[in-house]
């Protein structure tokens, strides 16, 4: 009798629930992540970089049911913006909420519309970045979205637009499974705000590859909706030329499981990358709050800056990971690479496991890394209430002051401010 | 105003009893001095005064107008009018001084039931205050005490006596870390919020401070009691002979 293998069993249950589109410019770029994911398979908690995070429940063929969040009153984030709104529901592009996809300076697409073309210009990108991300490091959920995504959209900017692109996701069905493939290329000297808010379906896989050319910048804000119940993972994957800037942020309130990947490639000297992340995780609202923020940046060229901050508040026995890492080639001299991740522990119960690396082979770099863990600082909040804050006020007023550093990352003033409105309202309701 | 009677304390971590029945009585319109050599329970008094964790009272009561403060929270403590300016200011990143300042006048004024002060009259104020501090926009900018020297955190800590307006000040070692300047910057600041109806409990080794707030009483603390009490005077004998002459006359 053949020793059964836990890792192939794994992967040809989950194939065998998927269906790959054929035909179309996506059609070789899917066959080969097919080939590439069925030989690396789906991953294993012994896997170095799962050991942190239980990988089953994403990648069982049958969707775990998650409760459809009511959101009530409160109103839609960026709702008060001038944006061009993309609607998807379940991973299912909505027209009839969309704006009309026109906008001076971009061309935008859908991937479901335009798969079946003969020839695209996201040719050269669809599964490309995706591939070069694989290594050193395997990400089979990633390989697994480009072989099986429905959706996405496709977005190419040639000169900056008047208004941000903002894609909105929501969760209608208890078991849907939306697996979407954004792709994004900033031409040289163009600018473009990409916002992206809501759970988007019970269990979400979406992989954004993002090209920004010479000169040209991204600002990426994302936030991953209220859902408690829901099941996210996903992948960025960036390739940054010379003196481009990619600014990327991300925050997360709640939901069951999440895994955050972000590869970003410096291709150009001195580009600049930014990655942030404030998550607060209250494991009291469906029993289990687990939170992944998995970074890896490569310095390929001279005078690059990376610069990674990544905040987490977790309460009620929720539980946070970082795992993030700078990697310097030789000849990526005059590198500064920064890597902060912190956690906030309200009580006993939540942990927070970290795994910080950096890998070198250029001698002129400055690199540094800071990893910590801990509870509200008692002497500020003895003086805090001293001065008459109350106990509840004054932990919020310290639980934002802890996020902060992780919120200035986000360049707009104003989306920072709306932001941090949320979460002081998400802590308010928990004091 | 400030009533303690006979009020023991000790440290919840040991059982080392730091407070031996204190007694002490604060008027309102008047200021008391407490001196005392090093260890003699001056800090624990006003931390337990003010409700800080890790003490633990074990006979005896403090009252602040008849009502117990024991019992209350340190939030509750404040907003019935009690203030206690740190020996050692804490420094809290990612808080604006602006941002805290406000926060606690408008918590209090809650707490007493009364009307969130507005952002103008807030401003207006707290400008009026600072610059009788000689605090600038920038330190007012600034996080809470980060990066402060020694003389800007006790400053600070008379700014936020001001616009809280206590009834009951007691100032925990406010000359530790300040040059003469900055001692007479900071007493000026207590001197102008001297008033009929507000005590201050000013704790202190040195006579020094006491040359710029003149007080009424002043009390010398020994190995957890106050041990002699008195005018003016006795702060200056401290000074000339220290706390051993006192020691041994009531030993």
């Amino acid at each position: 009798m053949a020793l059964e293998n836990p890792r192939q069993t794994a992967t040809e249950a989950r194939l065998a629930a998927l269906t790959v589109p054929q035909g179309g410019w996506t059609g070789p770029a899917r066959q080969n992540a097919l080939a590439r994911l069925t030989k690396m398979g789906l991953p294993l908690r012994r896997d170095e970089y799962w050991s942190f995070t239980r990988p089953d429940s994403l990648m069982a063929p049958d969707v775990p049911v998650a409760k459809v969040f009511d959101t009530g009153e409160e109103s839609h984030l960026f709702a008060a913006r001038d944006r061009l709104r993309i609607v998807f529901v379940d991973g299912v592009f909505d027209a009839e909420a969309s704006d009309e996809l026109a906008l001076d300076g971009i061309e935008i697409g859908l991937l479901s519309r335009e798969a079946n073309a003969d020839i695209h210009w996201a040719r050269d990108l669809y599964g490309v970045l995706e591939t070069a991300g694989q290594d050193p490091v395997a990400r089979p959920f990633a390989a697994l979205n480009t072989a099986a995504a429905t959706e996405g959209v496709l977005i190419r900017v040639t000169k900056t637009p008047s208004k941000p692109v903002s894609l909105v996701y929501y969760h209608a069905s208890e078991t849907s499974d939306a697996v979407m493939h954004h792709v994004v290329r900033v031409e040289s000297g163009a600018e473009l705000t990409l916002l992206e808010n809501g759970p988007a379906a019970a269990r979400f896989n979406k992989v954004t590859e993002v090209d920004v050319a010479d000169g040209a910048k991204l600002h990426h804000v994302r936030a991953q909706g209220r859902d408690h119940d829901r099941r996210a993972v996903t992948h960025i994957f960036a390739r940054l030329g010379r003196e481009s800037v990619l600014k990327s942020f991300t925050m997360t309130a709640n939901g069951r499981l999440t895994r955050n990947e972000v590869v970003v490639d410096l291709k150009g000297d001195d580009a600049v990358v930014h990655v942030a992340g404030a998550c607060v995780g209250d494991g009291a609202n469906v029993g289990e709050f687990h939170h992944d923020d998995t970074v890896f940046i490569t310095h390929d060229a001279q005078g690059c800056e990376s610069r990674q901050v990544f905040k987490k508040v977790l309460r009620n026995g929720a539980t946070g990971v970082f795992q993030g890492k700078i990697l310097v080639k030789a000849g990526a001299q005059k590198t500064d690479g920064y890597q902060k991740s912190q956690s906030l522990l309200l009580d006993g119960d939540s942990q927070f496991l970290a795994k910080p690396e950096l890998e070198i082979y250029a001698d002129d770099v400055a690199c540094s890394h800071g990893s910590t863990s801990g509870a509200i600082d008692e002497g500020a909040l003895f003086y805090l209430r001293a001065r008459g804050v109350p106990h509840g006020e004054a932990t919020d007023l310290l639980t934002l002051a802890f996020l902060g550093e992780a919120m200035d990352e986000i360049e707009d003033p104003d989306i920072a401010a709306e932001l941090l409105a949320r979460v002081e309202a998400w802590l308010a309701r928990r004091r | 105003m400030l009533k303690i009677e006979d009020l023991h304390v000790s440290l919840e971590a040991e059982d080392k009893e730091i407070l031996k029945g204190v007694n002490l009585e604060v008027g309102p319109g008047t200021v008391h001095a407490i001196m005392g050599p090093n260890g003699s329970g001056k800090s624990t008094l006003s931390y337990v005064l003010s409700g800080k964790d890790g003490y633990r009272v074990t006979q005896g009561d403090a009252t602040l107008d008849g009502d117990s403060l024991l019992e209350m929270e340190p939030e509750d403590r404040a907003a019935a009018g009690l203030f206690l300016a740190f020996q050692y200011p804490v420094e809290i990143p990612g808080v604006g001084n602006m941002t805290f300042l406000r926060t606690a006048v408008n918590a209090q004024r809650k707490a007493r039931g009364e009307e969130e002060m507005s952002a103008t009259e807030f401003l207006k104020k707290v400008r009026e205050k600072a610059k009788a501090l000689k605090i600038d926009a920038e330190m007012l900018k600034r996080p809470v005490n980060v990066g402060f020297s020694g003389g800007e955190k006790k400053r600070n800590e008379v700014l936020q006596m001001a616009m809280l307006e206590p009834r009951m000040c007691i100032l925990d070692e406010t000359d530790s870390g300040l040059d003469v300047d900055a001692m007479k910057l900071v007493a000026d600041g207590v001197n102008a919020l001297r008033s009929e109806g507000r005590g201050f409990l000013v704790i202190t080794h040195y006579q020094r401070l006491l040359d710029h707030i003149k007080p009424d009483v002043v009390h010398i603390m020994a190995n957890g009691r106050i041990i002699k009490s008195g005018g003016p005077e006795l702060a200056l004998e401290v000074e000339n002979n220290g706390y051993a002459d006192i020691l041994a006359e009531v030993a």
